[in-house]
């Protein structure tokens, strides 16, 4: 117990928050990492995953690629890119990028598939066009399981960017790899909070967008 | 890869170790997560609590898991149990929720049956619904087989040796085929693990008529969180 009082103490102690290695910094690093490494997996992952879900073709390729991709561990991947790109962020971004795209890609086709065939079907009768339908029918109606396909990502790549801090000097990890080095074990410990409370605060962020975009569906239901 | 045939020895020496490790995770897992799952089924009051738990558990990620379970158990941070008993809250987490709808996917006029047949509470259980409850059951298994035995290579990091020893070992000394073997054992074991339970999901479930009988993939339902 007195390891856990060190590490809140040590979490506690401001001067452990401030400059380039202070808390306060690799946190925001640690966000900054996970945000554009969801965004760019979001960018690659959600137009194709509509374009799949819409057309319902391709589904089994897809699925295969991704499976595959779910088997390649994580610190294999990062270790690999290290190597090959150097000890930068480059290297962990991609990676990052290449471990979201499944979960963000499964929430998107999942859920335009989910979208009643009804509804579809009621619409193109209404003589909607079918960019129309995505808009309109199907991505209110998948909205929720296109929002869980994110939050499974973003739990998947904050967990993966404190693994980052193994190859190069980026985010909240580094206090990990530090305390660790140094059998340091209240600087491991403290790290190690700082990353689950975040991965916590960020599951429910997302979990509440998830009840809200859930709604959506719902409130499409009532609509003439 | 004139590295492996140096280390052939050390690589099936590792693969063992990993295959060892992901076993204890993933068996213990199961029955755990069955164990409760069937509570929260069984028990719609508690049921909300015990998967807002599992998510909040599958929430934290490994690593740290790893680091603060040592702490709990007063076992060293370099010992196989630490490894495992991480791995096992993971996969119990990421299981419950299936467990819970394994079981609701068992016809209520079947239990129904069972009971007018005379079947007592544990006969209705072992003989009843887990069997027909295979199905969804398997495909959550598969999903938690694939997450473990990957998740396994984290331990090197801690110095809990298997095959993400030789991604840890490769990386310090720079060798990409060493990394590589690594990487690619790790997916072979996934993937042997995996069909090994699909082929047993055959053997369980002789019961379904055969074409019905399709291959969930790892990449089912249970991945996305609803």
């Amino acid at each position: 117990m007195t390891t856990f009082l060190d590490a809140l103490t040590w979490i506690a102690d401001p001067a452990n928050w401030g400059g380039a290695q202070g808390i306060s910094a690799r946190l925001l690093q640690h966000l900054a990492v996970t945000l554009v490494a969801v965004l760019a997996a979001s960018a690659l992952a959600i137009p194709l995953g509509i374009l799949i879900g819409h057309t319902r073709r391709g589904r089994g390729v897809v699925v295969a690629l991704a499976g595959a991709v779910r088997a390649i561990p994580t610190l294999g991947l990062l270790t690999l890119l290290a190597l090959l790109l150097g000890v930068g962020v480059e290297a962990p971004l991609l990676a990052l990028v290449a471990l979201a795209v499944p979960s963000v890609l499964a929430g998107a086709y999942a859920g335009i598939e989910s979208a009643e065939p009804a509804a579809v079907d009621a619409a193109r009768a209404m003589g909607m066009s079918e960019l129309q339908i995505v808009r309109n029918v199907e991505l209110p109606l998948g909205a929720g399981v296109l929002v869980g396909g994110l939050r499974a990502a973003t739990l998947q790549v904050v967990a993966t960017a404190t693994l980052a801090a193994y190859t190069s000097d980026t985010g909240l990890g580094r206090y990990l790899f530090i305390g660790l080095k140094a059998r340091d074990y209240p600087q491991m410990l403290a790290g190690a909070i700082l990353v689950a409370v975040l991965a916590l605060l960020l599951d429910r962020l997302l979990a509440t967008a998830q009840d809200r975009a859930s709604r959506l569906a719902h409130s499409t239901e009532g609509t003439p | 890869m004139t590295w492996l045939e140096n280390n052939s020895d050390w690589v099936v020496e590792l693969t063992i170790q990993h295959l060892f490790l992901a076993l204890a995770a993933i068996v213990a897992s199961v029955v755990l997560a069955v164990a409760v799952g069937r509570v929260a089924y069984v028990r719609p009051r508690v049921r909300q609590p015990i998967l807002a738990a599992a998510s909040v558990v599958y929430a934290i990620p490994a690593l740290p898991l790893l680091i603060v379970i040592p702490l709990v158990l007063g076992v060293p941070l370099r010992s196989p149990t630490t490894l495992v008993v991480a791995l096992t809250l993971y996969g119990t987490a990421l299981l419950v929720g299936t467990v819970v709808d394994a079981f609701s996917t068992v016809d209520a006029g079947v239990r129904d049956s069972a009971v007018a047949m005379g079947y007592g509470r544990q006969a209705l259980f072992w003989r009843v619904e887990l069997p027909l409850s295979v199905p969804v059951l398997l495909s959550g298994i598969r999903v938690v087989t694939v997450s473990t035995v990957g998740l396994v290579t984290i331990g090197a990091l801690v110095g809990i040796s298997s095959l993400g020893t030789l991604l840890t070992d490769g990386f310090q000394r720079g060798i990409t085929s060493e990394i590589l073997i690594g990487v690619l054992m790790t997916m072979a074991l996934a993937l042997a693990l995996d069909g090994a339970l699909v082929a047993l999901g055959r053997l369980l479930t002789r019961w379904q008529p055969r074409r019905r009988r399709r291959a969930r993939t790892p990449l089912g339902s249970t991945e996305v969180i609803v």
